[in-house]
């Protein structure tokens, strides 16, 4: 039991989880996990990665009109954007 | 030395839980104090991150969440309290969070247990503290039993709801600001604006009257001025550096000048600091106010093993205390608390994001966002530069926006 712990902790620090964990400072508008609730965002989760980072590049450099998104997009790197983008299109669309 | 600082964990945990099972052997435990979006939000995250290999108990005196975000729209009659309050199932069902409904009344630092109301204790490896803020009534003697401050959602929403649709129309609503750190830096603002799109509706001879001990509105300030100035012309009045000290009567309030205000319906937002637990346990060491954190874990800077969350810690600079905040604070928090107890050094450069949207009528929204990334050599957190900003200006697509926030929080914090 214990062992199966560390082995699930362990994994989840390698590096998929820094697209998780950087993920989750979006997740309080986009869903966990990227699921999404609402009725107005698209559904982040298992959407491809170069669309993803294509998206929040465009935000980022102004080319992509929006109402907050080119605010936040300008708060990460593109080393952050790819891998959340990783994270975001392994998982399975909800 | 970690793996040692770890298995010592592993040995509190044995002692705290009495288990002489070899799987609850190897379990922690983490408590956490308060089910806002703070607390709740670490507790889902901890089971995620963990994968259920951490054990987490919740401490919540209240049978439901009740959003303070959009509460200000109960007393623009657009919502009911209903659409705000939720339940805690999904956190004990879906997340296998243990919740226990009682009041934390004061932890023990040495003994690593906190005492509840109920008279039971808990012990933990690691407690999370998210107890939102308290009231500082001192500084204005005698309105606690006089006024309303619904600062709090709940049943202080309601009386003031039914305060204003008793008031007859051609009467004001005066409504005073605390100065700031205080609970929802956008809030008291949207509120104006809230009543005022009731007053229009129902009461058009009616004022609403702010008055604000800070020199100036402290967010989204051009933004509210115009809506004041425009949307609702002369019913709308903002006074700064009005600074109330007494409520001489419930319906009167007086500034640190002597200046005496006459309202129809007056409504004091109280100065805060940190949830009584906080300053029981010793954790509120900035100012006497606020809690001092390390913002890599959010862990107290006043005791070991407690760390700190929400609206109850001193923020780093141009942070908001606001529940979008808070669910972020969990998440780091959240992440760090599995990697210490796994024995791993935690994230060495956390960021988190704020968006907060506020209501000027029943559709009509405006925002305020910012991204906030760790620096090391100033070891705090700072807005990235060029990140952020408000809205250009009120709109209804920001109101959907708005509202699809709201239900993704919520789901996001408890689901």
């Amino acid at each position: 039991m214990k062992t199966l712990f560390l082995a699930l902790v362990l994994a989840s620090g390698s590096a998929a989880a820094s697209g998780e964990r950087l993920y989750a400072t979006c997740s309080a508008c986009h869903g966990t996990s990227g699921a999404g609730s609402g009725t107005a965002l698209p559904v982040l989760a298992g959407q491809p990665k170069e669309a993803l980072v294509a998206t929040m590049k465009a935000f980022k450099d102004g080319t992509r009109p929006a109402t907050i998104m080119h605010q936040i997009a300008k708060g990460y790197t593109d080393a952050q954007i790819e891998e959340m983008a990783a994270y975001l299109s392994s998982r399975a669309k909800k | 030395m970690k793996r040692r600082q770890f298995i010592s964990g592993l040995g509190v945990a044995m002692a705290a839980t009495g288990c002489t099972g070899i799987s609850r052997q190897a379990r922690s435990h983490v408590v956490v104090i308060g089910g806002g979006y703070g607390g709740a939000t670490a507790a889902k995250y901890i089971r995620m991150w963990s994968a259920g290999g951490i054990d987490v108990t919740l401490v919540e005196p209240n049978a439901s969440f009740i959003s303070c975000p959009l509460s200000n729209l109960v007393l623009g009659g657009s919502r009911q309290m209903r659409d705000l309050t939720l339940g805690y199932d999904a956190l004990v069902k879906t997340h296998g969070v243990r919740l226990v409904r009682d009041l934390a009344q004061a932890i023990d630092l040495d003994k690593r247990s906190v005492k509840l109301a109920g008279g039971a204790s808990l012990r933990y490896d690691r407690l999370i503290v998210s107890p939102g803020v308290d009231f500082v009534w001192d500084q204005l003697p005698g309105a606690q039993d006089k006024v309303l401050h619904a600062w709090k959602a709940g049943p202080q929403t309601l009386a003031l709801r039914a305060q204003l649709e008793a008031m007859p129309d051609g009467g004001s609503f005066v409504m005073t600001i605390p100065p700031a750190p205080y609970r929802c830096p956008p809030g008291p603002y949207e509120r104006a604006c809230q009543v005022a799109h009731y007053f229009s509706a129902a009461k058009p001879r009616s004022k609403v009257l702010i008055l604000d001990a800070n020199p100036d509105v402290v967010s989204k300030g051009a933004l509210f001025k115009k809506v004041w100035a425009q949307k609702y012309a002369g019913m709308v009045e903002y006074w700064p550096n009005f600074k109330a000290v007494s409520v001489d009567t419930g319906k009167r309030v007086v500034s640190e000048l002597g200046e005496r205000v006459q309202a129809s319906v007056l409504n004091v937002i109280p100065p805060q600091r940190a949830g009584a637990i906080a300053a029981q346990a010793g954790l509120m060491n900035v100012n006497k106010h606020w809690c001092g954190v390390n913002f890599l874990t959010f862990e107290s800077t006043a005791a070991p093993n407690v760390h700190v969350l929400g609206d109850a810690i001193q923020t780093s600079p141009l942070m908001p205390k606001s529940g979008h905040m808070a669910n972020q604070h969990a998440k780091v928090c959240a992440a760090a608390v599995v990697d210490l107890l796994s024995g791993r050094a935690p994230e060495p450069m956390p960021v988190l994001s704020n968006t907060c949207y506020s209501f000027v009528s029943d559709k009509e929204v405006i925002h305020v966002t910012s991204v906030h990334a760790y620096d090391a050599a100033q070891k705090t957190l700072i807005v990235v530069p060029g990140s952020g900003g408000v809205s250009s200006a009120p709109g209804e697509l920001e109101g959907v926006y708005g509202m699809n926030w709201a239900r993704n929080i919520w789901a996001d914090t408890l689901n």
